[in-house]
């Protein structure tokens, strides 16, 4: 398979009062093409902010202060905002969390839809309208010329998730960003939208970077899963592995704290402690005040990543422990 | 829309009516007998009895009001105290200059105030936000009839290149466009400055909303996210601000014109009430209450317009 998004080394920082702090500290990781790669972690992991850096989308006192980004061979990290401004929409799109608000209240649906249409592809109105209609329909909105008239107050939350749908995939991008485009939806309208954005990224090969904190969801459209933790990766590998084998104490801690209704003995746990501070510096591994398997080796020593598998990795010591064994076992 | 119009236009009558009554008891309460103004000084009791006798006066006074609700009801605003002169003349010829000056107010305020307050929040806290933002505060602060005085002395005295005052040739001619500038500044600055401070902390709060990240992430260009996404959305308080702004603007005109020496409404008033020309006043402040009603209608039509979600019917 062809890599269609390259991130290398990636550190996002923030200007605050207290100085510059960083929310993601030097991730890397890779999308290819037809491939969905969810990104899981509390709130505040700095999974949404691994987002808008890729699509520069940062707040304005936000920035890349390292590494690089490269989409579809290009170094996004190099370029001009304008020539961004010309993938974005078009090559690459983002949908939001929040479809309540994600559409401009004072515009048609019509309007947004067609924007994209006119910039990117030059489309007279009249083009961008026909081509609005299809997309509405492959979306799955019935009666779609009545809705290009309508206001986004006048549809549902399930129905303005659509629209954001058929407007990210207007000018049909190669890379869909989906910032937990579920979190504010029923559950049923959720299911609805995993599918579409499933069968969507089917039809047209796209690669995903799907954003949620939702085990459920990761299980049901993922292909690998990427799990951050206080702005770094911990562990990332494909979605059989991360569920069935997974190695980083937060991993199993993520999977555990998923209420399980079919094992009446299963007891729900949680993760003591909370995310720490942006501005909190901590020795060693940045999870070892919450970890339960926590050594003095954890407090003193920043694990490296290490493979699990080839496909399957881990930034955790205990790791390098099974290595050993491995390397022991098979010598 | 219709009926909110048709619904308007019955409140504003019931509230010339009020309006009406309110002025007309608190000229009778009010100190000051017009009948010893006409007379002069040397008038005898006998000529005050005939001149009150010739004007109405010495009917009861709900006698009085009830005869002008019927002649306002018949198109007669009766006929001035001091000069004799049919009011509804005397507010015809002037009532066109108080106009000009007040739109050519509101429109320096609107594109001063909603300029300086979009670019001031979106380079917010940069030289120029710093700057507009202490000039708004300045001229909010400012009495426009020291600033007037000032413009006059600058502009018309020192530097000679506008008229002092007067307002006499049509608001379309070269010459007319000269007389309306230091006015319409003058008139205009505190509201500029009021619109300016909601203009920007409004926008301040659009910029930052999801649905401005979704245009940008759609490709939009920085000034079609601006002034086409942000703005339509930013302005529906801002146009608030304009309306109650008019009222406050309505007044200023007393002292502008009093400044520039304006032949309008405003100053037309200001006499009357110093002579305790009763009809004057009465008719001057019914049509400012008149114009206040009608563009606060026109606001909330613009509302309906700018905001798919606002619904009147």
């Amino acid at each position: 398979m062809d890599k269609l998004l390259q991130v290398d080394n990636l550190v996002t920082q923030f200007r605050t009062a207290e100085g510059k702090l960083s929310a993601v500290r030097g991730i890397s990781f890779s999308v290819e093409k037809g491939e969905t790669l969810c990104i899981v972690g509390e709130s505040g992991c700095g999974k949404s902010i691994t987002s808008l850096s890729i699509m520069g989308l940062l707040p304005s006192n936000g920035e890349i202060a390292e590494g690089s980004i490269t989409f579809e061979g290009e170094v996004l990290t190099k370029k001009k905002e304008e020539e961004l401004r010309q993938l974005r929409g078009n090559k690459m799109s983002m949908i939001f969390q929040e479809p309540m608000t994600a559409l401009n209240p004072v515009f048609t649906v019509g309007y947004q839809l067609r924007e994209p249409l006119v910039l990117h592809q030059h489309m007279t109105k009249r083009q961008a309208t026909d081509k609005a209609v299809d997309l509405l329909e492959q979306v799955g909105i019935p009666d779609p010329k009545k809705r290009l008239k309508q206001f986004p107050h006048e549809l549902s939350g399930g129905m303005r998730q659509r629209v954001m749908i058929a407007i990210a995939l207007a000018c049909n991008p190669s890379l869909l960003i989906a910032d937990e485009p579920t979190t504010a939806l029923d559950v049923t309208i959720q299911a609805q939208i995993l599918d579409l954005i499933a069968d969507l990224k089917r039809k047209m090969d796209m690669g995903v970077v799907f954003v949620t904190h939702d085990m459920g969801v990761v299980a049901e459209i993922a292909d690998r899963v990427m799990v951050m933790y206080a702005g770094e990766v911990v562990e990332i590998g494909e979605v059989k592995e991360i569920f069935n084998n997974p190695q980083h104490p937060y991993t199993k801690g993520l999977l555990a704290s998923v209420p399980n209704v079919d094992d009446e003995h299963h007891t729900l746990e949680s993760i003591p402690g909370s995310l720490p501070n942006l501005n909190e510096t901590i020795e060693g591994c940045r999870f070892h005040p919450r970890c339960p398997l926590a050594t003095d080796r954890c407090k003193r020593e920043d694990p490296p990543i290490f493979d699990v598998m080839e496909t399957h990795q881990s930034k955790c010591w205990l790791q390098e422990v099974n290595v050993h064994d491995k390397a022991a076992t098979s010598s | 829309m219709v009926s909110l119009i048709v619904r308007r236009f019955f409140q504003l009558i019931l509230l010339l009516i009020g309006i009406s009554f309110l002025v007309f008891m608190s000229m009778h309460i009010a100190p000051g007998d017009p009948a010893s103004i006409i007379g002069g000084p040397t008038a005898s009791a006998s000529d005050l009895e005939a001149i009150r006798e010739s004007l109405g006066l010495n009917k009861p006074v709900l006698v009085q009001y009830v005869d002008y609700l019927s002649g306002i009801l018949q198109g007669d605003l009766g006929y001035s105290f001091q000069t004799n002169q049919s009011v509804a003349d005397a507010i015809m010829t002037r009532f066109p200059n108080t106009l000009n000056l007040a739109i050519a107010s509101m429109i320096v305020a609107i594109i001063i105030g909603v300029t300086a307050g979009i670019i001031s929040a979106v380079k917010q806290n940069s030289w120029f936000d710093v700057s507009s933002t202490t000039i708004a505060l300045a001229g909010i602060s400012i009495p426009n009839f020291w600033l007037g005085t000032m413009l006059i002395l600058l502009f018309s005295v020192t530097l000679q290149w506008l008229p002092v005052g007067g307002l006499n040739a049509p608001f379309y001619t070269v010459e007319g466009i000269k007389q309306l500038i230091l006015p319409a500044i003058t008139l205009g600055t505190g509201s500029a400055a009021m619109i300016a401070r909601m203009s920007r902390s409004t926008m301040l709060e659009v910029i930052r909303a999801d649905y401005i990240r979704t245009a940008k992430a759609k490709g939009v260009r920085q000034r079609g996210v601006i002034w086409i996404h942000a703005l339509r959305n930013a302005m529906i308080p801002v146009i608030t601000v304009i309306g109650v702004n008019f009222g406050a603007l309505l007044g200023g005109t007393i002292i502008t014109e009093q400044v520039f020496a304006i032949n309008g409404v405003g100053r037309l008033m200001i006499d009357a009430i110093a002579a305790r020309d009763f009809p004057v006043v009465q008719a001057t402040v019914l049509l400012v209450a008149a114009l206040f009603v009608l563009v606060n209608l026109i606001v909330d039509i613009i509302y309906a317009l700018i905001d798919p979600r606002i619904s009147y019917d």
